[in-house]
């Protein structure tokens, strides 16, 4: 985990907080978990598509399983790092914009999981429950969870002159995100409490998996989380990139008009 | 001076604007009861929706009003360097938000009020238990305006902060609109006894914002540029 390649990142407008890390992980460790990604994402299809049995009652839409459930797994957890690394910028001891750019980069996979999850949901209870939606708590919970994220994304992007107070707002931002999951999630579940206990990590409902099925939904929740690692580094890194381009377009534009000045003169 | 006397202060003041200006009066509010007429339209009078969803369509029309609200609290402190007279008067963050907060949540309560008589008038709307509606209105209130306030500072000063408001708000306040809506319909039905679990959950997010809002927003203040 060190930084290799030198570039200009965060000079001057980010000279208040501590240095800047280029590289969220080592070169040779993003390309382990680059090819682990893509070995354990092709053995999930495999075992998806044709090693696990077909289920008994939902046929072969319970296929979708595989995928929806750990999708919805990495959006949680994904959303707990947006709101850990926001509340370690926060801290003056922890602040560094490490911290800042992993929640921005974090917040944007936990939308895209959720949003993932919500779809794949969708397309499964077509023919599992006989509609594209229904209004149980936790389909409305996570469709809350998406908009609250989505929100948080949107106030990322808001150019602002100021970067370090821009970050604190933002981490302060996630935090009133997260601070609201409790709430949106007790209400909810108040509000329609019909929904149906989640399987895996229900002790009572264990056995009842098919060992192949369990293997291939841990499998899934493997590749996932790989894939959530390799694709956080990859947008920390474009991050840094971004921030380097803007500095570099705002020397150019100084260069461009000290120029123009000097021949006028 | 202490914190409660601030608050009354910045509260005072922003009042005295609304007195003065009367934005709220003659724009907020009327906007509120467009929306009621609105979803008359949308529902058909003859169909008898409306009286079954009135407790809904009452606090969507005050959530979207709330979203006016805020943007005018907000509004009136960019102008002839308002916010640096609040920063040099030497008011504590916490004072400002609650004051801010105070004169948000009175002025929701005035058009809730107006709002509420329309709705009795034009949906055909009986009350049977007025204690839950008017506990629970108190309960919603205080947490949209903590909320609001503090998702307005948060917003405030950003270029594209008049759609970006809307966006953050709305998801939060979620849990506000789904309790308070249920909570009146038990009050409209006169069966106060399954509205009291809702009336706690508002006032659990009311105590939350309001104490989430005491302690950032004083950060936030600083960073509203």
């Amino acid at each position: 985990m060190t930084t290799t390649t030198p570039t200009p990142s965060g000079r001057g407008v980010t000279a208040a907080m501590a240095p800047d890390r280029d590289q969220l992980l080592a070169p040779v460790v993003r390309r382990v978990i680059g090819w682990l990604t893509l070995v354990s994402l092709v053995a999930l299809a495999l075992f998806g598509l044709w090693g696990a049995p077909t289920d008994a009652v939902q046929g072969d839409a319970q296929r979708v399983m595989y995928l929806h459930v750990p999708a919805a797994w990495l959006a949680y957890l994904a959303f707990f790092v947006t709101a850990a690394a926001s509340a370690l910028f926060l801290i003056p001891r922890t602040r560094a914009q490490v911290w800042d750019r992993l929640a921005g980069a974090s917040a944007e996979l936990g939308v895209m999981f959720t949003g993932l999850a919500l779809a794949l949901g969708s397309i499964w209870g077509r023919p599992v429950w006989g509609v594209w939606w229904a209004w149980d708590a936790r389909l409305v919970s996570t469709a809350l969870l998406f908009f609250l994220f989505l929100g948080y994304c949107a106030l990322r992007r808001v150019p602002a002159a100021d970067p370090v107070g821009a970050a604190k707002r933002n981490a302060i931002a996630a935090l009133f995100a997260f601070a609201d999951v409790p709430i949106v999630h007790f209400s909810v579940e108040w509000w329609r409490t019909l929904h149906q206990k989640a399987t895996v990590f229900n002790p009572e409902l264990n056995p009842q998996i098919h060992g192949v099925m369990g293997l291939t939904l841990w499998l899934g929740t493997l590749a996932f989380t790989l894939m959530y690692v390799y694709l956080l580094d990859r947008r920390y890194r474009l991050a840094v990139l971004e921030a380097d381009q803007a500095d570099v377009e705002l020397e150019q534009a100084i260069l461009d008009r000290t120029r123009a000045r000097s021949a006028h003169v | 001076m202490n914190l409660w006397r601030e608050a009354a202060l910045v509260a005072g003041k922003d009042l005295r604007i609304e007195a003065r200006s009367r934005v709220t009066l003659g724009q907020v509010i009327p906007f509120g009861m467009i929306v009621v007429l609105l979803f008359a339209f949308a529902l058909d009078p003859d169909r008898g929706v409306l009286e079954r969803v009135a407790p809904g369509l009452f606090w969507i029309a005050v959530l979207l009003a709330l979203l006016l609200a805020v943007g005018r609290a907000f509004a009136i402190e960019t102008h002839h360097g308002a916010r640096d007279g609040l920063r040099i008067a030497g008011l504590d963050g916490s004072a400002i938000f609650l004051g801010k907060a105070a004169a948000i949540a009175a002025q929701l309560l005035v058009l809730e009020v107006v709002v509420g008589i329309g709705v009795i008038v034009l949906y055909g709307v009986e009350i049977h238990g007025l204690g839950v509606i008017l506990l629970t209105a108190a309960a919603a209130t205080i947490g949209l305006a903590a909320t609001g306030t503090l998702y307005g500072v948060l917003a405030a000063g950003l270029r594209l902060r008049e759609t970006l408001l809307p966006l953050l708000l709305l998801p939060v306040l979620a849990p506000v609109m789904l309790g308070a809506t249920r909570a009146f319909e038990d009050g409209l039905a006169g069966v106060p006894g399954d509205a009291w679990p809702w009336v706690g959950m508002l006032s659990v997010f009311a105590v939350l914002y309001s104490a989430i809002g005491v302690l950032a927003f004083d950060a936030l203040w600083e960073e509203a540029t």
